[in-house]
Order: structure tokens, then sequence, then C-alpha cells
């Protein structure tokens, strides 16, 4: 990845988890912004950041909408609003259907990444019991971004990295413990 | 040409600048993400065969032109969303409202009505509904249609009336509606002191002076220099110590009238303080 890129988690059931064992070995000065989607009951947000933001040295906050991305922090989706990206790398919230019976949906964080960012980009899909997040992959895929699936074999609930795999051709698989290093690794300085 | 149900930037803008000259809808202030989204969106749900085809309908389909519009623009919404807010609603706005002879409330954005039948019931529950009238308008006549019949989905009805009791309802919330086969049919009492009329927040000016305005998950689709022109708007049309609602992820701080509005509560209200 280039300097100014991104770096978009997806995640459903078990992939909290997964979070909290992977950030805090991800090192500060990242040229990159990370981008959290996980599914969760509404009104929990500020849980999740604060959960997030004592496990890491990088800046941890929710998404507002119209705020400008910036390299090195973490933004969460907020709970109940789609999460998309505007092409002058900004953020744009929407509260329109639920897509695979969820908002945040995975695929449409994924999809519109794939628009702003296209070869710049990593997308990674964790675990979780439904197929959200797939077809973004296919367009990351498509659009020369970078997929990654959680090792099913490693996921509390493999479904979602399984359909990842079978469906999305992703470009590796990666066991929990591989990860920070991975993130660390796309960082160019 | 396959419809793979990707429009591109360059399609976006062609149809926002058809859609302008054509038919007087501005939509070049939204935000273009969602908006790409939406668009092919519909572009692949009403499987058109070619863009070509998509953009002459469009342009030249006055009964295909208000299925875009409302195809376009997000019309999601529930009763009772986001209970601390309407909890805020019934313990202290409304309340503090009492005071004037007579209580006029703007919905901007109201979409099929389910956020004026909600402010309706607490109006009644505190009685004020016989003093109030709320104006609710929507840039999208065939939404209004269905908000004046005040009937939603009956399987919506447990999680309102959850959301319902959350706010600090205390009533049974089935009294405010009969069960018709799939649908809940309103008590007609509450429409009794809505109007609903076309109202375009890009285009159309300030029409009358409320003591509340609510407009939430509406501005998020616009970008800021639209939304700074929607706050002046509000501004326009709401009295002095007047209350502006926006929705959970919205915010007024930033904007030019700012400096004139002081923060009620953890919700997204603020209370005009001075002219």
């Amino acid at each position: 990845m280039r300097k100014n890129g991104m770096l978009v988690i997806g995640g459903s059931a078990g992939s909290l988890d997964v979070l909290l064992k992977v950030l805090p070995e991800v090192k500060r000065d990242l040229d990159f912004a990370i981008i959290i989607v996980i599914h969760r009951k509404q009104g929990t947000d500020s849980l999740l950041t604060d959960l997030l933001a004592h496990r890491t040295k990088l800046n941890v906050k929710e998404a507002d909408e119209k705020e400008r991305i910036l390299n090195g922090t973490v933004y969460i989706a907020p709970s109940d609003y789609h999460l998309l990206i505007e092409k002058d790398f900004s953020f744009s919230l929407d509260y329109s259907e639920k897509v695979n019976y969820s908002r945040p949906s995975i695929d449409v964080t994924f999809q519109s990444a794939a628009d702003a960012y296209g070869d710049n980009l990593v997308c990674m899909l964790l675990s979780g019991s439904n197929s959200d997040g797939v077809n973004g992959l296919i367009t990351v895929r498509k659009n020369g971004g970078i997929t990654i699936a959680q090792n099913p074999a490693s996921a509390q609930v493999s479904y979602m990295p399984e359909q990842a795999i079978l469906k999305a051709n992703v470009s590796s698989v990666l066991n929990i413990e591989d990860m920070a290093a991975y993130i660390n690794s796309l960082a160019k300085h | 040409m396959s419809n793979s149900g990707n429009i591109s930037d360059e399609q976006v803008e062609i149809l926002i600048n058809d859609v302008l000259e054509h038919h007087g809808y501005d939509f070049t202030g939204y935000s273009r993400a969602s908006l790409k989204r939406r668009l092919s969106r519909l572009y692949s749900l009403d499987k058109h065969v070619s863009f070509a085809e998509f953009r002459y309908k469009t342009l030249n389909d006055n009964v295909y032109f208000k299925h875009f519009v409302e195809g376009v623009t997000v019309n999601v919404t529930e009763m009772f969303r986001d209970p601390t807010f309407y909890r805020l609603l019934r313990d202290k706005i409304l309340p503090s409202l009492n005071t004037y002879p007579f209580i006029r409330i703007w919905l901007a954005g109201c979409s099929t009505g389910e956020e004026a039948y909600s402010v309706a019931i607490l109006l009644q529950e505190l009685n004020l509904l016989h003093k109030s009238l709320i104006y609710a308008t929507d840039i999208n006549p065939t939404v209004l249609e269905k908000a004046a019949l005040g009937m939603f989905p009956l399987s919506q009805m447990k999680s309102y009336s959850e959301n319902y009791i959350a706010s600090g309802g205390k009533k049974d919330f089935s009294s405010y509606y009969t069960a018709n086969y799939t649908l809940a049919k309103f008590d007609s009492e509450l429409k009794s002191k809505m109007i609903f009329s076309t109202h375009n927040l890009v285009s159309d000016r300030s029409f009358n002076e409320f003591q509340l305005i609510l407009c939430r998950n509406v501005l998020i689709y616009f970008d800021r220099p639209l939304q700074f022109r929607v706050f002046q708007l509000f501004d326009q049309s709401l009295d002095n110590l007047g209350y502006l609602a926006l929705g959970t992820k919205e915010t007024i701080d930033f904007s030019p009238i700012s400096p004139t509005y002081k923060r009620v509560g953890t919700d997204k209200v603020w209370r005009k303080v001075s002219a």
C-alpha cells in the first residue's frame, strides 16, 4: 500500500476478540487510516470505542459524517448507520435500508472504499456468522485492492471468512497472531 | 450492453444535471458516495437495459420520475427512534412550549410520517395536541400520501412499542391503533393536527415561524455548504427560544448559526438563544 491508503476491517460475531488481540500490537505512526465496521446491537457505540481505545496507542474514534480521514487514526463505524467513503477522503453516513440484515453493512463500506481508494486499499474480513462483506471484497479485488480473510480455523464463527475464501478469491488468509505484523508491514516508513 | 448495476461518476453528474434542468430538483449538494449508491441501486432494481434508457425515462417519463425521487432519497424511518431523544421531548422540550397559546412544529423530511405520529402521541399525552399544529414536509409527494394515511406495518408494532416504553411512554401502545390485516391504522385524532406538504429544503424558502423544528437524518445526505444553507433556513424559520432537533450523528457545531444556539441535554437538540 502506498502512503495515505486505507485498511478496512469488517467482522461480526467473534470479531471483537480478534481486534482486542491485534490492535495492541499495531504501531502508532501508521501512514494510513484504519476503519472498523463490526455488527453489533444499537446504542453501544461509546462502549466499543472506549474498549478499543484502551487497548491501543492509536487514536480511536467513532467516524463522524463529513469528517476528513487522517492517517494513524482508527475510525469505528457508528451503530445503525452505513459508513461510506467519499472521493475527497471524508466520511458520509447513510441511514438507508439494511444490507444483508445489517446496518452498518460491511459490503457498503468495502464497496465505497474500493471506489475511493482503488488499489491503495486493504480490506480484511474476520469471524462472523453471515456473508456481509463478501461482495465488497469482490469489488475491492476488481478495483486492484488487497483482500484478506481471517483463517476460518482460528475464527470463533468460521462462516464469514469461509464465504470470503470460497467466493471472493482473497489475496491471503491470515492467522490472528500474524495480523498485527502484517498491518505494521503496510506502513512504508 | 448488460446492466452491471453500476453507475459511473460521470453518469451520476449527467443525471444530476438532467434532473435539475428538466425537473427543477437540485441534487448538486448531495454527498456523492451515498447518491451514487442510491442511483446504482435504482438502476439495477428497475432492471434498465442500459444507462441511456435509465436516463431517457428519468428525463421524459413523469410517472417514472416520481419513482426516481422516491428511490434516490432515503425513506427509512421508525416511530420513537432513539428513545432518549423522545424522552427529552416528553420531559423537557414539549412541556416548555406550554406557555405558547399556539404551538407550531415543523418536521422537515418527514418521509412516511412515523415521526409525525410519534410527536403527536407525545403532544396528546401532555395534553398539548389541541393547540398544536405539526407541519410535516418532504421533497417527495409519494411518501406524503403514505404519511397522510397513518397506516404502518403491523409487524413493526412490537419494536415501536418497545421504543415508546423506553422513551417514557406509560400507556398501552396498542391503544393508539387498530389492526387491519397487516397494517396498524393510527387514531385519526392524531392526524387531525398534521398538515402534509411538499417542501424542498434545497430550493424552497421559509414558510412560517416555529417553536420546534425536527430534521433528523436528512442532513447527513448533504454536503457542508448545503447543510449550512439549510441551517440558515431553519434559523429564519425558528422563533427566538425555539428548538432545533437533529439526528444522532448530525450537528450545528462549526456552522454559521452555532453562535446563537445552545445545546440542550446530551441529545442533538439546540435552543435559539438570541436573534
